[in-house]
């Protein structure tokens, strides 16, 4: 293994070659029925976007337009600035992105930490914390939502958006930890051999050495901490009941409850809380992938 | 797919014990200079993990053994099994697992199998490859709150889009249905959400497997004057069964782990026909404050989530042998 294998530049030509030297097919009447066909998956994936911008790009009304709007007929950015304003959409936007941060720079600095200990070293209980971890992997976090609750409660976390990243960056310590441990076990140990010999000390290693490295692998675990913190739902609404320290799902989902009507402000809030989503997903992409993809592919 | 020649050696070489290693080798040796050194890094992410997972999951247990007391001032009672032994026998719990069955059945089929079905069209090339799998994927990173309630809007009785749809497009029915006001056409629509929301993910998955199936198999076939069909069930497939099998018991786990779209779609409702376990389990503890009822009932579910699992694993495992 080398250190070229770590980065993932260059594995798109990888990508099958023999693939695309193959001559061209005379069929393609196939490439444009398989074109076809796609297309129509994705404007089912779509067609619910657009309707959701052009209801928020449109004036309310009392009964929806028959049929709907799926390009806004007039244009007002009035759901915007009321949302923003009035709703205090701009604190929730606020809350969010200060508990999406704070968890992804947690969850990466604490994860590459316990991930390096299990992948460089051999320590006792070694491999039965790794497999506590992993099992923690399998329980669906509702599993335990009452006893974190009443452990939230005793440490004084309810009610508090820096209760919400402690528990947003517990809840990804497995996964990331997981995903960074095998990336980890990838560096060469001549590397590691040849700084020792240079006299560096194990903190020294891990910083210069194996944490520049794993780049990719941090990349892809920050990605996913900062969507896990920024669309998580369940445990805001079970320990947050302070209107000010609403996140965005909880605000668009506490909003919609109590003006049930008023679409076009429920459908401004929420292209608002998509467009960082998106822009993260668009800008990680190969990130992402890579993580969805680990363990997943034998 | 971008990384996926990294992805598979990161996978491989996950199990430590696969790597052939050179024990006690200088500065690149295994066993720290000090003993504490590997706990010093650990420390915080198990402290962590222990912290918010192990302890909270031995404590579930306890509290489910209770009938258990949110106010300070009153004690908790031990109860042994009641709590279990009410949940075996509460109607509702059981109308909240069977529509997590029937869920399952309208969901994870037709989305483990669409997956799949755009990840083979998507595999080769084609122009807007890459557009589209963003796109087939946007719903997967959206906020589960964000994809319910615009669902809810789609499925409004009057002048909703699918109503729009069914009646004045296709001509499918002659009156608007009241989707979400009746238990089966309101389970037809948080299944069609669910299908919407993780087909995006089977794709992307299956994508980076059906990229390690052999290519000189599928030309082998061709030889042997396989049609495009055959192929597919005769190379793709067993090609494939890991991550079929990966994506199946994820999905079905998924699937039992419905929550935030019924919450937000139906609330259970009308009158706790559209329940489903996890809503339940989450009105019993937070709405009645009933902690050991609600600790009860996700561990039936965990257990049962558990168990389903092992046999879809035991299931296909040996089924898999027998592919050989």
């Amino acid at each position: 293994m080398t250190a070229i294998s770590l980065k993932p530049k260059g594995s798109r030509e990888a990508d099958n070659p023999s693939r695309n030297e193959r001559p061209k097919r005379p069929l393609n009447i196939w490439l444009l029925v398989r074109v076809a066909i796609v297309l129509c998956g994705a404007v089912m994936m779509v067609a619910p976007f657009m309707i959701m911008v052009s209801t928020s790009l449109e004036p309310n009304t009392a009964t929806l337009p028959n049929p709907p709007h799926f390009l806004p007929q007039t244009l007002t950015s009035a759901n915007y600035e009321e949302a923003w304003t009035e709703n205090n959409f701009a604190g929730f936007f606020g809350n969010s992105a200060y508990v999406s941060v704070l968890t992804t720079v947690a969850s990466v600095v604490i994860s590459s930490m316990t991930a390096f200990a299990f992948a460089r070293f051999d320590f006792p209980l070694k491999n039965f914390m790794f497999s506590l971890l992993l099992a923690g992997l399998m329980i669906p976090g509702i599993v335990v939502i009452v006893p974190q609750f009443v452990l939230a409660k005793s440490l004084n976390m309810l009610d508090s958006l820096e209760g919400l990243v402690f528990f947003y960056t517990a809840g990804q310590i497995a996964f990331t930890t997981f995903l960074l441990r095998a990336f980890f076990e990838r560096v060469p140990r001549e590397l590691d051999e040849a700084m020792t010999v240079d006299g560096a000390g194990i903190l020294r290693k891990f910083l210069v050495l194996y944490i520049p490295l794993a780049r990719p692998a941090l990349a892809t675990a920050a990605v996913f901490s900062f969507l896990g913190a920024w669309d998580e739902y369940v445990w805001a609404l079970t320990v947050i009941s302070d209107a000010t320290k609403r996140t965005l799902p909880l605000g668009i989902a506490a909003f919609q409850g109590e003006h049930s009507t008023a679409w076009g402000l429920v459908f401004a809030a929420s292209t608002l809380a998509v467009i960082p989503v998106i822009a993260v997903y668009v800008a990680g992409q190969k990130h992402l992938i890579a993580g969805i993809t680990t363990g997943a592919v034998k | 797919m971008t990384s996926q020649g990294v992805l598979r050696k990161q996978t491989v070489s996950t199990p430590s014990a696969a790597r052939p290693r050179k024990p006690g080798r200088g500065g690149a040796s295994r066993t720290p200079s000090h003993w504490w050194v590997p706990w010093a890094f650990a420390a915080p992410g198990l402290i962590l993990f222990l912290l918010t997972t192990g302890y909270p999951l031995v404590r579930s247990l306890q509290i489910s053994f209770y009938k258990w007391s949110v106010l300070p001032t009153q004690a908790s009672k031990f109860i042994g099994l009641d709590n279990y032994v009410r949940a075996l026998a509460d109607p509702q719990f059981w109308t909240s697992v069977v529509n997590a069955g029937v869920y399952l059945l309208m969901s994870v089929p037709a989305t483990v199998a669409l997956g799949l079905f755009f990840a083979v069209l998507l595999q080769k090339k084609m122009p807007g490859r890459t557009l589209f799998r963003v796109l087939f994927y946007i719903p997967v990173v959206t906020s589960w709150v964000v994809v319910s309630l615009l669902f809810k809007f789609l499925f409004t009785t009057d002048n909703g889009a699918v109503n729009w749809f069914m009646t004045d497009f296709l001509s499918l029915s002659a009156h608007a249905v009241p989707w979400l006001e009746q238990r089966w056409t309101a389970l037809i629509a948080i299944s069609l959400l669910g299908i919407w929301k993780n087909l995006g993910w089977c794709l992307v998955v299956f994508l980076a497997s059906l990229g390690g199936v052999g290519e000189e198999l599928y030309e082998a076939a061709a030889l042997d004057g396989a049609n495009a069909w055959h192929k597919f069930v005769h190379v793709t497939l067993p090609g494939i069964r890991g991550t079929l099998l990966f994506v199946l018991v994820l999905q079905v786990i998924g699937a039992f782990n419905v929550f935030p779209s019924v919450l937000l779609m139906t609330n259970g409702g009308p009158a706790g026909s559209t329940e489903v376990p996890l809503t339940y389990m989450y009105k019993q503890a937070f709405s009645f404050l009933d902690f050991g009822y609600g600790s009860a009932m996700s561990f039936i579910l965990a257990i049962f989530i558990f168990v389903v699992s092992f046999a879809q694993f035991k299931f296909f495992g040996e089924k898999k042998e027998a592919l050989r």
